[in-house]
């Protein structure tokens, strides 16, 4: 049955053009896929649907809900049908409740806006309701607050809000892009159930092939604000009829051309480094105690290896690539490079820290507003004796290695885009022609097509200048594609180690293998289903 | 709970350990000798003598501000120089006319601001948005002694609804009291409740913005549900911290409006005490000020708790 | 796009700035020139804004007195940033240190003092005075910069690109001058044009009740405490010199919004 059907839907806001002539249907019981890259006007299509636009939109065409449009419905229509009949999940769980309401109360206002339910009533569909979701009385009870939960909890308790009245639609918006693999896995699987349980219709929204390519029964790619094509999941995947789709296909497995062979000179060498964090003191005058964030942690990087660190948030892989750095100190055991001790005061002499720079996640704030490219690539002269009397002549090179032009020197950072800044973080890294360069979830910001470019680019710079990386990610499709070794890194601990190629076909530990299980895979996703004969 | 709120209080008791060591050094260090300063410079050599024995300043300095403090805390704030009578009595017989005032241009700036701020963040860039804080703008700029002078010359000289000044004292009832008040803390209110409107309407869209509302829409509640039922707490906590700041411009405040209606307050002491070079009194009535400045700031760091169930945890 | 704020509010405080300016070259009449039989003139062609109780010219006086307002504001907020501004660089790059913690409650400290609380206090010690006006001032101004630029200075430094100028080797010290200062520049100039306007309000009230600039000194708050006796029947002594203070005010605080709006032009909000 035809629950959802948006027809030449088109958007502007302020008179910039956003979505144009959107064609798509959900019916109940199934879950399209909206996928696209940043940009593409994936979320205005959910946030017109469920009527949460900003000032200044204009829209046109139908969006027609169980034979209401709801372009035409007045504000106070729109809110009847919100949460009622449209219920909405959001990308960012950590800032999506409110942080001084109960969780009991937050889900009960659902039921509490839309029907006559008693307060008393409401708590008890809200408790049922949270159950349902995953969090059971005994450990979450109604009166928990949001700031008690973590990013997977309160995710779920945003399910209970969009789900306490069982809408006929479902919007959920990257609902697992802010979320560990683990908990992403999760998350999906619930989602998946509810839709069969309610026979809800969920419109999945999300920039990852291998999320939908696990549970949507379609999928539609956006692009630029147009729906470029649509049909079947399995079929879509398989057929790769349009340009788009199988180039966003192509790079989102895409794997870099390395060289292999490595020698078996160190660069980095780590021996049994920990790091305790105090923690509050549980009584006034009582000991502080402590949390131990990186514990006992050894390995060695060769020179022109790639080795991957991947764990999942907390697991205290930013507390050690700090430390790694030079920025915090360790509480006992060594980090060398070169055979030189790195210790976390500036006094660390210039020549040793010389051999190592690093490339952030977030290319918006890796960069001072206020200076010039050629400034900020240039920065790390500073650990030089004396400036260099080439300087613009290294800066140029550094930016041709990188692909950008040498006249990009004198713009501002505020005139490139995402992955052009990543290149110039780069450049910045390259300039002092380190050894070793501390990749620190450096592309996990970036659309798959832009990723893929950038690993390239590494890939090259790696195999040409012989430098060493440490990738450290949260992503196993990324790291798998391009480091040679990886470690494992769980509650402060390395619990697995060896060639990635041998342990991601074998895993030993459990945690390895419950972290490859639930990290989405398009290829696994299809052959699967295509074996379930969907 | 209990623990956030025993924290408070002990940094609410080294504060004051801290104010009290610096009121002490600023007027009985710095001087060098407060008895000869006191006297001026044609004193006899005796009658200084008399007054250092008096003040007890043979003894030394740490003895002297155990003594001050000790003193204090049994009601004791030695007795002035010039009255000479006990200070806690010229004390006591004046914080109830500062404090009630400031108190009642609190309550003032509070009812007025929060109702004015809440309308201009709900009509937020309509006509009645930008006249509130045109209005405000205005507010901020008028000194208060100022306008409480402007303030006498329209209800009071011309329109003869209010006496020019003076209080009659609570003796003479409640109502009467706070008829003499209203001129005064309505003048003290106006440009607070201009600041407090600002923060209020700012902090309101602040937190409109925030996700939690996308959420609360997204559920169904309308616009003016989100605002009432999500946003108004969550904004409350800068509010608060702005009241609390304002306590402290209202009581100082309260000191030079005190002047224009030559109200018998702390300030009027604390002029006179000035022109008399009467460092006792001076040192007591700064101590009081800060006191009550550092128990508000106390009573808001606990509602804090009472709005953010973040801070109830302890931490 | 220039806002409308900024353009009014700089062009009345300029007004008041230029009359401060021009008054040490010209004035109509001698400021402190006594005429008793001219005494208590209403506005007129010779006397713009009339004569006080000694027959002094009050155009003129207002114009000297913007002199002393704006000097006692302009050096106390002075104080407050030079003093402010490098402790609360120190307190973020020190974050959580003792250092940052006796900073921050030294801060709180000065809070509990209102101006007119550490007035008197000095001016219990060291008699009235302009100059007390400013110490005064400038104390109290000084936690407020320093809360500023560390909580601006405690956001940036969680960004990467400080992280980035550590891992080339520079110092805290170097990284608070050469990026987080150009960073929270705007702050700083928004919030001095505040403190600026906060500062003629209090020199006016500490004038007011004669803890500020002493006779002959013209000051419009002492302007004010003189006319208060004859607000029945002269009140054009009390409006002018009030209506300077609440133009200066007003000008600063307009010139503030519009600079913040133009120096931060943050995306209009847009809420559903």
């Amino acid at each position: 049955m035809t629950l959802l059907h948006v027809e030449n839907l088109s958007l502007s806001i302020n008179d910039t053009p956003i979505l144009n002539n959107v064609n798509f249907t959900i019916n109940s019981g199934e879950i399209l896929g909206l996928i696209g890259e940043s940009g593409s006007g994936k979320s205005m299509t959910a946030l017109s649907t469920i009527g949460l636009l900003p000032h200044g939109s204009s829209t046109s065409g139908a969006i027609i809900l169980d034979g209401n449009d709801l372009v035409q419905l007045s504000e106070k229509d729109l809110c009847d049908i919100r949460g009622d009949d449209i219920g909405m999940v959001f990308q960012e769980p950590m800032t999506a409740l409110n942080p001084v309401q109960t969780i009991g109360d937050q889900v009960a206002e659902t039921l509490r806006i839309h029907t006559k339910t008693s307060r008393r009533d409401a708590l008890k569909i809200a408790r049922d309701t949270l159950n349902r979701v995953g969090l059971p009385a005994d450990q979450f009870p109604l009166t928990r607050y949001p700031h008690e939960l973590s990013g997977g909890q309160r995710q779920r308790v945003v399910i209970a809000m969009a789900i306490a009245l069982r809408p006929k639609l479902l919007i959920a918006d990257e609902p697992t892009t802010a979320l560990d693999v683990t908990t992403q896995a999760q998350i999906l699987d619930l989602l998946k159930s509810l839709v069969d349980e309610f026979d809800m219709g969920l419109m999945l929204i999300t920039h990852d092939l291998g999320v939908v390519a696990g549970i949507a029964d379609h999928v539609a790619i956006m692009r630029k604000g147009e729906i470029v094509e649509a049909g079947p999941t399995v079929q879509v995947f398989q057929e790769l009829n349009h340009p788009y789709t199988r180039a966003l296909f192509d790079a989102s497995s895409h794997i870099p051309d390395r060289k292999t062979a490595r020698a078996d000179t160190p660069v980095l060498k780590l021996d049994n480094v920990t790091r305790d964090y105090p923690t509050p003191r549980r009584t006034l005058f009582g000991k502080p105690g402590y949390f131990r964030a990186v514990d006992g942690v050894s390995f060695t990087l060769n020179r022109g290896e790639n080795l991957g660190l991947v764990g999942e948030s907390g697991c205290g892989k930013s507390t050690l690539t700090r430390a790694i750095l030079g920025l915090d100190p360790i509480t006992s055991g060594t980090i060398e490079v070169h055979g030189q001790k790195i210790t976390s005061q500036t006094t660390t002499a210039r020549h040793i820290r010389r051999h190592m720079q690093v490339v952030f996640q977030d290319p918006y704030s890796s960069f001072n507003p206020r200076h010039k490219v050629a400034r900020l690539v240039s920065e790390p002269f500073h650990l030089l004796d004396t400036p260099p009397a080439d300087a613009r002549k290294r800066i140029d090179a550094a930016l041709a290695q990188v692909g950008l032009n040498a006249s990009d020197a004198d713009k501002y950072i505020h005139e490139f885009s995402g992955g052009q800044r990543q290149r110039i973080a780069i450049a910045r890294a390259l300039i002092i022609e380190p050894d070793l360069i501390i990749l620190d979830e450096a592309v996990s910001a970036l659309d798959v097509s832009i990723r893929a470019q950038i690993l390239d680019l590494l890939a090259d710079l790696s195999d040409r200048l012989d430098l060493s990386y440490l990738f450290i990610s949260h992503d196993l499709s990324v790291v798998r594609a391009i480091t040679d070794r990886v470690l494992i890194m769980k509650a402060g601990k390395i619990v697995e180690q060896g060639p990635t190629e041998e342990i991601f076909q074998n895993p030993t530990q459990l945690y390895t293998k419950q972290l490859i299980a639930a990290a989405p895979n398009i290829d696994l996703a299809l052959e699967k289903r295509e074996h379930a004969g969907v | 709970m209990l623990r956030y709120a025993l924290k408070r209080a002990l940094s609410l008791t080294l504060s004051l350990i801290a104010a009290s060591l610096v009121i002490f050094c600023v007027i009985e260090i710095i001087p060098g000798d407060p008895a000869s300063y006191m006297l001026g410079l044609n004193a006899q050599e005796d009658t200084v003598a008399a007054l250092r024995r008096e003040l007890g300043l043979d003894a030394s300095a740490p003895a002297r501000y155990w003594g001050w403090v000790t003193g204090m805390l049994t009601g004791d704030f030695g007795t002035s120089y010039t009255y000479r009578t006990p200070v806690a009595e010229l004390i006591s017989a004046r914080i109830w006319v500062s404090l009630p005032l400031a108190l009642f241009a609190l309550t003032l700036s509070t009812l007025i601001a929060f109702p004015a701020g809440l309308y201009a963040a709900s009509k937020r860039a309509s006509l009645g948005d930008t006249s509130v804080m045109g209005l405000t703008q205005l507010g901020i700029a008028i000194p208060n002694f100022w306008f409480a002078m402007l303030l006498v010359l329209a209800f009071a000289i011309n329109l003869r609804w209010f006496s020019a000044g003076g209080f009659p004292g609570w003796d003479a009832g409640i109502l009467a009291g706070l008829k003499a008040l209203t001129l005064p803390a309505i003048a003290l209110a106006l440009p607070q409740a201009s600041i407090l409107t600002r923060v209020m309407r700012s902090s309101l869209l602040d937190t409109l913005d925030e996700d939690f509302i996308r959420t609360a829409r997204a559920k169904g509640l309308s616009r003016r549900q989100a605002l009432w039922k999500h946003a108004l707490r969550n904004a409350l906590i800068p509010v608060l911290t702005i009241i609390g700041l304002q306590f402290s411009f209202l009581l100082a405040g309260a000191i030079i409006i005190e002047n224009v209606f030559f109200l018998p307050g702390l300030g009027r002491l604390a002029f006179q005490a000035i022109t008399q070079r009467d460092l006792i009194v001076v040192e007591s009535v700064v101590m009081i000020l800060v006191f009550a400045v550092i128990l508000v700031t106390f009573m808001v760091d606990l509602a804090y708790a009472w709005v953010d169930p973040r801070l109830r945890a302890g931490r | 796009m220039i806002p409308k704020t900024l353009i009014i509010g700089a062009a009345l405080s300029a007004i008041f700035i230029a009359a401060a300016a021009i008054s040490f070259i010209w004035t109509p009449f001698d400021h402190a020139q006594l005429a008793i039989p001219n005494k208590l003139k209403l506005p007129s062609v010779t006397h713009w804004f009339g004569t006080d109780h000694f027959g002094r010219d009050i155009f003129s006086m207002i114009m000297v007195g913007a002199r002393t307002s704006i000097a006692v504001a302009v050096i106390a907020v002075g104080i407050g940033i030079v003093l402010g501004v490098p402790l609360g660089l120190t307190a973020a790059s020190l974050r959580g240190s003792w250092l940052d913690e006796v900073i921050m409650r030294s801060n709180d400290l000065i809070f509990a003092f209102p101006s007119l609380v550490i007035a008197i206090l000095i001016t219990a010690v060291f008699g009235p005075s302009a100059v007390n006006a400013i110490i005064a001032i400038g104390i109290f101004n000084t936690p407020v910069f320093a809360r500023i630029t560390r909580g601006a200075a405690l956001s940036l430094w969680s960004r990467d690109f400080l992280l980035a100028a550590r891992v080339a080797g520079k110092g805290k010290a170097r990284i608070s001058v050469e990026h987080i200062l150009p960073n929270i520049l705007n702050l700083l100039i928004v919030q001095g044009t505040i403190q600026f306007s906060l500062g003629i309000l209090a020199e006016a009230g500490l004038s007011y009740v004669g803890l500020g600039a002493q006779p002959p000194t013209p000051s419009w708050g002492r302007m004010l405490a003189e006319s208060q006796t004859m607000i029945s029947f002269a009140p054009h002594l009390a409006i002018f010199p009030g209506l300077a203070i609440v133009l200066t005010v007003l000008g600063l605080n307009l010139m503030g919004d519009g600079l913040r709006d133009l120096l931060d032009p943050r995306i209009r909000r847009q809420v559903t």
